[in-house]
């Protein structure tokens, strides 16, 4: 009889607690919540090495399987210039970024900028407008740095990192790098004064389906562009056109948001840094002005098949996610608290459930942690690449989902993080927030170097 | 106290059925990666062997371009495609062959970047062969440093270089690449194409040589890898594991079959790919059984994993055993060339039974696994 009591007694308490409050005001540590190292749901790997990012969604059927196994090899393998035997593979450039999916999103993981001036872009690319952000007229919107053999890049890209020190509030130091690209040897031209760029590093792949899974409506709910709720937080969808319904629509991927779905975010990333068109975009992307890439032979037409398309596109978005580590541990429960207490969770939500709507059943209903709202957000001067992209101010970026952060260490061997790769470690990373997040970057700054640890403790664990 | 004696009985029963299967003693685990190395020296030195004799071989070729010397030069490459397709079995657990600074991709790096070598349809002068004027030089280095491009992987070296260089391009669609010897005596850039071919088949050895080196006994690898204890067996399981489905079920005939495209096979220009296949396959049977034939016919066997999986549960043991032998029939009865079992839609449903069994045979492993008490997780990739 006391044992049912005990039992409704433990739920009520269980309603009232929610992640971020304390246990007690004497030993403020986080709650550990039921399943919550499940963080992509079902969708959830245990392989904590280096292919830990590569893993399908559990129980796919043969078919499945198959698609899988195609999009994954469509997805790593090089292209090579048409004409070649292996025809399904050619229609390389005749400029791109680099010749596969996976040189630039390495084990489905996040690569790393150049370190030092003259080291060639390995998984950077930079985007173009003018200076009213439309395309240059000559380079378009993206500068391709590499060509086919006997046709020129477009450019080439030096990045350097000029070194800002600082100080935290208890009087330890840090040191932060920014970077500066210098772009010469233009090969078509001109480009106009004013030029507006925005360098981007390839991020990680695993959970996107999820992601895409999401009902828009969840998205929505977070939005407070005017600060309503005056929190000092106001997240804003970016709209942007979907290329096939020709139809304005949410957009939720990409370091902008600006790609609404996974199809078109492939096909565009085919097109413009591998230079291979699909029936999405059938153009290549040079332009007229480019006169000498004319007459180029191409890979067929497309030059990736809607069934190869597929399989990739399937591939990305039945990706899992690596489950947490360490999520029971007292230390990653006290960083997970202050990542609430100092409002890091207002932008980096911990979690959704996914939609009913995905045409893969696996992907419905399920209770994810990816640890973003998917929302535009200003994050200062100091970050600003200052190029607009759709309803993106140069000052807005997307949140990045935090989900795999710590694991990517592991997969790439490096931890370089933020769109253009400037931060070396998960430190320098919150140390960069500013606009909506430079209220938390002070709380951040004010912590104890124990409480600091202890959140990137927990930041190591998603 | 007849309960008593009954509830005796029944603890004792409880606690000698102990569902969790036992570790083997540390020495037997350490004889299993004792003689597993002495396979993959064999192996990768068979590799190294057949090699060389096909650089002999294109020597003569080049020397005297004729018909016969081609054959004689295409003929010691298929000869050397055995050993290595069956040394893939010791690939994706990042050992001297694929660890950070491995040559695999500037081994049997593909698909090839043809128009990057050499002329091709529609363009007869691209390649670096055709363009002495900013490839003055074709050596080891300038090679190497063309490979680089900004960091690519390297489409231009290796075992399907060298293939292109002898069977050229394959547009028919029955047979392979009919490149004339005569590109070796007649056709423009003729001495460059020797060259290349040459320094390409000279840095192929050198690549297997330096793996084949690194599991020499008493190499500071091999040594580490046979004291690795359980870390070491999962990498011998992830290396057949992966093999068998992410690599070979997947990648090798998956999207072969899907995309029912003639070419999009690994040996495109030889047509060569059953060989491959069967090779492959061979490769995982060798390190489960722990044999490993040379093309002279010396044997290499000794204690192996299928000994460590009987001793601990047979049953799970012969699972694995009788995967192998459905997985061999279901091999033999592809037809040959792969092509054009490919191009036909597989009807006899060969192919599509092949990689059935091949998935399984990877489950069925990684479940051995479990009963030596080591957890690999070898993923459809």
């Amino acid at each position: 009889m006391s044992r049912s009591i005990h039992f409704y007694l433990f739920l009520v308490v269980l309603l009232f607690l929610s992640a971020c409050q304390p246990k007690d005001s004497l030993n403020p540590v986080g709650q550990y919540e039921v399943n919550e190292e499940f963080s992509g749901g079902s969708l959830t790997t245990f392989d904590f090495g280096e292919n830990a990012f590569g893993h399908s969604a559990p129980d796919l059927n043969f078919e499945q399987e198959n698609a899988f196994v195609v999009g994954n090899s469509f997805f790593r393998s090089n292209w090579t210039t048409a004409p070649a035997s292996a025809s399904a593979r050619d229609g390389l450039g005749p400029i791109f970024n680099s010749s596969s999916c996976g040189a630039c999103h390495p084990k489905d993981g996040r690569s790393a900028p150049p370190s030092s001036f003259g080291e060639p872009l390995n998984g950077l690319l930079i985007r173009l407008s003018g200076a009213n952000g439309k395309p240059d007229p000559i380079y378009g919107g993206q500068l391709q740095d590499k060509a086919i053999l006997g046709k020129k890049p477009e450019a080439k890209v030096g990045v350097r990192y000029l070194e800002i020190s600082g100080t935290y509030t208890d009087g330890t130091k840090y040191s932060l790098r920014k970077p500066s690209y210098h772009f010469s040897e233009w090969a078509y031209g001109n480009i106009e004064n004013g030029f507006l760029f925005s360098p981007r590093v390839g991020n990680q792949l695993a959970g996107v389906g999820l992601l895409e899974a999401i009902d828009e409506s969840s998205i929505l709910a977070n939005a407070d562009i005017n600060d309503y709720d005056n929190d000092g937080i106001s997240g804003k969808p970016n709209y942007v056109l979907d290329e096939l319904r020709k139809n304005i629509v949410l957009g939720r991927f990409g370091w902008k948001s600006n790609q609404p779905n996974l199809l078109q975010q492939t096909a565009g990333a085919f097109n413009g840094d591998i230079g291979i068109t699909s029936s999405v975009f059938m153009k290549d992307h040079t332009t007229s002005f480019q006169t000498d890439l004319k007459d180029v032979p191409n890979g067929g037409e497309p030059e990736i098949s809607d069934k190869n398309l597929n399989d990739v596109v399937f591939y990305l978005q039945t990706l899992s996610v690596p489950a947490r580590r360490e999520f029971r541990n007292l230390n990653v429960l006290k960083g997970k608290l202050l990542f609430c207490k100092i409002q890091c969770a207002s932008c980096h939500i911990p979690s959704f459930k996914t939609g009913s709507f995905h045409d893969i059943e696996t992907l419905r209903n399920q209770t994810i942690r990816p640890y973003t709202d998917l929302l535009l957000h200003d994050m200062g001067e100091e970050l600003a690449d200052n190029r607009p992209d759709f309803e993106a101010d140069g000052k807005e970026w997307r949140t990045t989902p935090l989900w795999g952060v710590g694991m990517i260490k592991t997969v790439n061997g490096h931890t370089f993080l933020l769109h253009d790769g400037r931060a070396r470690n998960i430190e320098e990373a919150i140390l960069w927030h500013g606009g909506e997040a430079e209220r938390s970057k002070q709380s951040f700054m004010d912590l104890s170097k124990v409480d600091r640890d202890n959140l990137f403790k927990f930041l190591e664990s998603l | 106290m007849k309960k008593f004696i009954l509830v005796i009985i029944m603890f004792v029963a409880f606690t000698a059925c102990d569902d969790k299967d036992p570790v083997p003693a540390l020495d037997t685990q350490k004889e299993v990666l004792v003689q597993y190395s002495k396979l993959v020296y064999a192996n990768y030195d068979d590799a190294v062997e057949t090699a060389i004799a096909m650089t002999q071989a294109i020597e003569t070729f080049v020397g005297n371009p004729s018909e016969v010397t081609l054959l004689a030069a295409k003929n010691a490459w298929l000869v050397a495609r055995n050993p290595y397709g069956q040394s893939e079995a010791f690939r994706f657990y990042g050992g001297p062959i694929d660890d950070e600074n491995g040559p695999e991709g500037l081994i049997n790096g593909w698909p090839l970047d043809e128009s990057y070598i050499d002329y091709v349809v529609g363009n007869t002068k691209s390649g670096i062969i055709n363009d002495p004027t900013s490839f003055p030089k074709i050596d080891k280095q300038t090679l190497i440093n063309a490979n680089e491009n900004g960091g690519e992987t390297n489409l231009s070296t290796g075992y399907h270089a060298i293939e292109f260089l002898l069977w050229g391009q394959d547009f028919n669609e029955n047979g392979p690449g009919e490149r004339p010897f005569t590109d070796y005596s007649i056709t423009q850039n003729a001495t460059r194409r020797a060259e290349y071919l040459k320094v390409v088949t000279n840095l192929l050895v050198d690549n297997l040589t330096e793996v084949r080196d690194a599991w020499e006994t008493g190499s500071v690898y091999s040594t580490s890898f046979i004291n690795g204890g359980e870390v070491s067996l999962a990498n011998v399981l992830r290396g057949i594991g992966a093999l068998s489905k992410g690599e070979l079920a997947g990648e090798r005939m998956t999207v072969a079959l899907e995309n029912r495209d003639q070419e999009d096979e690994h040996s495109c220009f030889s047509d060569n790919t059953q060989s491959d296949i069967q090779m492959n396959f061979i490769g995982i049977e060798n390190v489960y059984k722990g044999t490993y034939t040379s093309s002279k016919g010396i044997v290499t066997s000794g204690y192996s994993l299928s000994d460590l999986v009987a001793l601990a549960n047979a049953s799970k043991n012969k699972t694995v055993l009788d995967l192998l032998s459905q997985t061999s029939l279901n091999i033999e009865k592809i037809p040959v060339p792969f092509d054009v079992a490919l191009r036909a839609g597989d009807p006899s449903k060969n192919i599509e039974n092949t990689i059935i069994s091949l998935r399984k045979l990877s489950d069925a492993i990684v479940d051995a696994g479990l009963a030596i008490g080591i957890q690999v997780n070898a993923k459809l990739d």
